[in-house]
């Protein structure tokens, strides 16, 4: 029998590892349901942001909150020229021009950052109030993790108000379920998109920041969660804020556990849950019906 | 068509009289043209002109086989997948364990049995697959590649796990040619052989009605559908062949190499053949052999000595093409072949 506080390891361990999921795939999810645009270059953000955190911090010596609050801003910048440049471009291309376009994008940020810092993996160095362990009053645990869970959470809270509460987050729910009706009430979406594309690529450099502990940050980072990050979203359904977040949190703790009961078949479950729940609702979990 | 001559119908006359210029373009678009013999003779051209190179040539010759039949589910039928390796996998894997295991070393019929066993995996994928589009379709090539590697790298008894399976003894062509692994003649000549053989076929495929029911549904599946052609059937036939193509390709690379590896299976081959076959022009027949040569011979000079600054122009050469070259090295000669400004997709 597993006791109590080896499965509240578990638990713990796996609901980190989801917020980091969810920081970073959100964004993702947002921008596939308002425009359907295949964007694989995703990932690309949330390591360029990652990179941004972490050599602030240990080149200039910049505080860890203060480095990423800088990741998010900058990436988000960036992606505006991505956007307003290139992207825009492509709207109502076809799915394969894309796919393609986004995986040529995906070749330049590796080989850019290979060829500019390296191809070494990069450390990142928490403050001390966030190394070592916790006391949970019944069990100790990681202090980073339990950060982890603790900012994954306020992140949900202030979206989930963000969605339902503010005009904005109206707007952009109008335009996922229904873009040519939300367009001809005179919600101007091209602003919008760009809104939410920036948004989202911040979030995901701030979730590549705060993932970089335990994700591990070198160049082919957009490649090797480039998968895992589109189950999370195809899981969860587009559009839907809720949705990736349960979807990460689903995932996050399988994953986890599968890692450590199962080191060798653990993906393997991953897969087959994903095509078995994509057949049964194609839309995800929590997604609507086309 | 205003005159009586030309209100007859291609059927009742022999091709190409009597019919306007257009239709007969259209009724003469399968004809052989005198610069379809070229690629031919450039690979018979390279076995006597780079003896060293064979090697070098038998993967170039097996990736086109690879990226024609991605171009039959992609460039033809528009089913976008990120996921063909796991057919190239399936072919390398049967073909390597059924010689690891001493089961059946004979090339040619192991060829066969790859296809099958390819086949039958598209066409259970293609089965269930093929009911969704998009994203979701995207998403399900990926997992089930990403099961087949998982289970692969699992069942380390079998399939020698990630280490895969080297030494394989497979049995000399026709009992007499023996596949060499310092020098390819056998291998060269045996692949290009099958590539002939296959490439026919494709093409035979491709303009049939079958052939043109499938771009038809690329082009539009909702006016398919209302034309009463059975869309699916023909989207889940077509699936199968172009896997069985690709496991043909696979169990030639395991033959020739005489090792299979997790290597075969991965992303980074699927999204390779991809881009092989975007950077000659998909849906064209022929840009997978552009696509090929292009792709390695840069690859094989440039990845060594520079391995970021080519995956960079790679990177900005995918770009390029999603944004402005969308039939890729083919398309753009024959846009400026027609003198006619940019060609918009494949033709």
């Amino acid at each position: 029998m597993i006791s109590v506080v080896e499965f509240a390891n578990m638990l713990l361990g796996g609901v980190a590892a989801g917020m980091v999921l969810f920081i970073v795939s959100v964004g993702l999810s947002v921008t596939l349901g308002l425009m359907g645009f295949v964007n694989l270059a995703h990932g690309g953000f949330a390591m360029i942001g990652g990179y941004i955190v972490v050599l602030s911090m240990n080149r200039l010596g910049v505080p860890f909150i203060a480095a990423l609050a800088i990741g998010f801003v900058l990436v988000a910048a960036i992606s505006v020229v991505f956007e307003r440049l290139l992207y825009t471009r492509l709207y109502r291309a076809s799915e394969l021009d894309q796919v393609l376009f986004t995986i040529g994008l995906v070749f330049v940020m590796i080989a850019s950052i290979t060829l500019i810092v390296g191809p070494e993996t990069q450390p990142l160095n928490l403050p001390s109030w966030m190394q070592g362990q916790s006391n949970l009053g019944f069990m100790t645990y990681r202090t980073y993790s339990l950060v982890l869970i603790g900012a994954g959470v306020l992140i949900m809270l202030g979206l989930w108000l963000g969605f339902e509460r503010t005009r904005m987050g109206a707007q952009i729910r109008a335009a996922v379920d229904n873009r040519r009706m939300a367009e001809s009430l005179g919600i101007n979406i091209t602003r919008l998109f760009t809104l939410t594309f920036a948004f989202g690529s911040g979030m995901a450099a701030l979730g590549g920041g705060l993932g970089a502990e335990f994700l591990g940050l070198d160049p082919q980072y957009p490649l090797k969660y480039l998968v895992i990050f589109l189950i999370v979203v195809a899981v969860g359904g587009l559009g839907r804020v809720t949705g990736v977040f349960f979807a990460a949190l689903i995932i996050g703790v399988l994953d986890f556990t599968l890692k450590k009961y199962l080191p060798q078949g653990g993906t393997v479950f991953i897969y087959a849950m994903t095509i078995l729940l994509l057949l049964w609702r194609p839309q995800g979990l929590f997604g609507r019906a086309p | 068509m205003s005159t009586p001559a030309n209100t007859g119908t291609a059927t009742n006359a022999a091709p190409g009289v009597g019919l306007s210029a257009a239709a007969r373009e259209l009724a003469e678009r399968h004809r052989l043209r005198w610069w379809e013999a070229l690629p031919w003779l450039l690979a018979i051209g390279f076995y006597f002109a780079f003896p060293r190179y064979l090697g070098f040539g038998t993967e170039m010759l097996i990736t086109i086989l690879f990226a024609i039949s991605l171009d039959l589910a992609l460039g033809y039928a528009g089913i976008v997948t990120l996921g063909h390796a796991a057919f190239f996998g399936a072919g390398a894997y049967t073909v390597g364990m059924l010689a690891k295991h001493g089961i059946w070393t004979e090339p040619i019929t192991g060829l066969l049995l790859a296809a099958a066993v390819a086949g039958l995996i598209g066409l259970a994928s293609g089965l269930v697959l093929l009911r969704t589009t998009g994203l979701t379709l995207l998403m399900l090539t990926i997992c089930t590649m990403g099961l087949l590697e998982e289970s692969a790298n699992m069942a380390a008894e079998y399939t020698g796990g990630f280490d895969g399976l080297d030494s394989l003894p497979i049995q000399p062509v026709f009992g007499v040619f023996e596949f060499d692994v310092l020098y390819s003649t056998t291998q060269y000549l045996y692949v290009l052989a099958v590539l002939v053989i296959c490439f026919v076929f494709v093409r035979t495929l491709v303009y049939s009605p079958f052939g043109h029911s499938l771009t038809g549904i690329r082009e539009n599946t909702l006016r398919m559908h209302a034309v009463g052609a059975p869309v699916r059937t023909r989207l889940v036939v077509c699936y199968t062949i172009s896997a069985a193509l690709a496991g043909i390709a696979g169990a030639l690379w395991a033959q020739a190499n005489a090792y299979v590896n997790l290597s075969v299976l991965g992303i980074d081959r699927a999204a390779t053949v991809l881009i092989v076959l975007v950077l000659g022009g998909y849906g064209r027949l022929y840009g997978a052999f552009v696509g090929a040569v292009v792709y390695m011979v840069l690859a094989h000079f440039l990845s060594r000595l520079y391995p970021s600054a080519w995956q960079l122009g790679l990177g900005l050469m995918l770009v390029v093409i999603a944004l402005f070259a969308r039939g890729g090295v083919l398309g753009i000669g024959a846009a400026l072949w027609h003198g006619r400004g940019k060609e918009r997709g494949p033709s």
